[in-house]
């Protein structure tokens, strides 16, 4: 499969197929910052992703907007 | 994976809440964690004019979005900082996505109306460019919102970004600004405007989740000044704490405004507020600190050149 990380762009092929929260792991990508998207879909960590498919890691976490308003 | 609600499909799970939701149950599950913010703070009502802090990132138009569809009066405000390549393509986004939903939007440019970018103003003044930006956006959103009559001024800020400023303020034992922590704050001065959070019940992995699900074009370069910042450290170590305990985020924000916050609240400082000699904005001084920082980089700007 190929992974899209976002930035840093990024791309991984991974062979065979994986469960998301697997894929993130072997990445060493912590789940509670990212989503995983196939398509325009979002996927629970329970999603198999075959080998053929593509699918984009996507950053939650961003720096600013921590001044206090 | 099914939903918890529905028992349709599921596209995302929360750990915190021990749950999982199809899209339409997230979606209505946002909306409603920020209903209850707003009611629970008292943040809002339905007859005040909302002017929404929007930076073209996810969270901002996220809040733009949910309070829209909340029934709420808003007008968007955006500021163009002049950082590279960056504040461009930021500003496109807000107005794209402003043109679309056919919302009303304020647009300032810094550089227009001051004669400086952040990035100048951090070269000809002492403050680094964060500091320049951050008191930059807070003067004009509060000058903004006074000039425009409206009564309450949203930010887009996350249950991760109010956890990491704790954090450091704990840290760093910030003890005046811990007591100010509040996610709404009262205008204390005929020259301030109210202001609030309505985001901090979501996390910044759920506010993506409702962006990507709506369809919203978001801004998703990170600013280039925000490499290496501290903020950054302290929500990847909140996030480590979260996947080993989901929930930590949350009870550690929210316990602390319950049992923690007031414990500071002497340390306030008491200072009279007036109306600054340049601008007539609120301060504590004579002189506010964001003319005080245009004064100095005028003076500074002036010297380079001659």
């Amino acid at each position: 499969m190929k992974v899209i990380i976002r930035r840093p762009r990024r791309e991984v092929q991974m062979p065979g197929s994986r469960r998301v929260r697997d894929l993130l792991q072997e990445l060493q990508i912590n789940p509670e910052t990212v989503l995983v998207v196939r398509g325009e879909d979002l996927l629970t960590p329970d999603e198999v992703v075959k080998d053929e498919e593509t699918v984009e890691v996507v950053p939650a976490i961003s720096g600013g907007s921590t001044d206090e308003v | 994976m099914k939903c918890r609600i529905c028992t349709e499909k599921a596209v995302i799970e929360t750990r915190r809440h021990n749950t999982a939701f199809c899209k339409e149950c997230f979606l209505t599950h946002v909306e409603r964690q920020v209903q209850k913010t707003i009611e629970s703070e008292k943040m809002l009502s339905k007859e005040d004019r909302v002017l929404v802090a929007v930076s073209g990132g996810k969270d901002s138009l996220t809040l733009w979005e949910v309070l829209h569809r909340l029934g709420y009066q808003t007008t968007g405000f955006h500021i163009v900082l002049g950082i590279g390549d960056y504040s461009p393509a930021a500003r496109e986004k807000v107005e794209a996505y402003a043109e679309k939903q056919g919302f009303p939007l304020i647009v300032t440019d810094l550089n227009e109306e001051y004669d400086f970018t952040v990035p100048e103003l951090a070269l000809n003044t002492p403050r680094v460019p964060c500091s320049a930006c951050g008191l930059s956006k807070r003067y004009l959103m509060n000058r903004t919102a006074l000039g425009g009559g409206f009564s309450v001024l949203a930010t887009g800020h996350n249950l991760d970004d109010v956890a990491s400023t704790l954090f450091g303020n704990l840290f760093h034992w910030h003890t005046e600004q811990l007591a100010r922590m509040e996610p709404s704050r009262q205008a204390t001065h005929p020259k301030l405007v109210k202001t609030c959070k309505p985001l901090i019940r979501l996390t910044e992995r759920e506010t993506l989740a409702y962006t990507l699900l709506r369809g919203i074009d978001y801004h998703e370069e990170e600013c280039p000044n925000a490499e290496g910042a501290t903020s950054l450290l302290y929500k990847d170590l909140l996030n480590q704490l979260e996947h080993a305990s989901p929930g930590v985020k949350q009870s550690f924000y929210f316990g602390f405004l319950k049992k923690g916050r007031s414990a500071f609240a002497a340390d306030v400082n008491g200072a009279d507020l007036r109306e600054c000699e340049v601008c007539g904005q609120a301060t504590t001084t004579e002189v506010c600190a964001f003319c005080r920082m245009m004064d100095q980089a005028h003076r500074t700007a002036s010297r380079r050149n001659s």
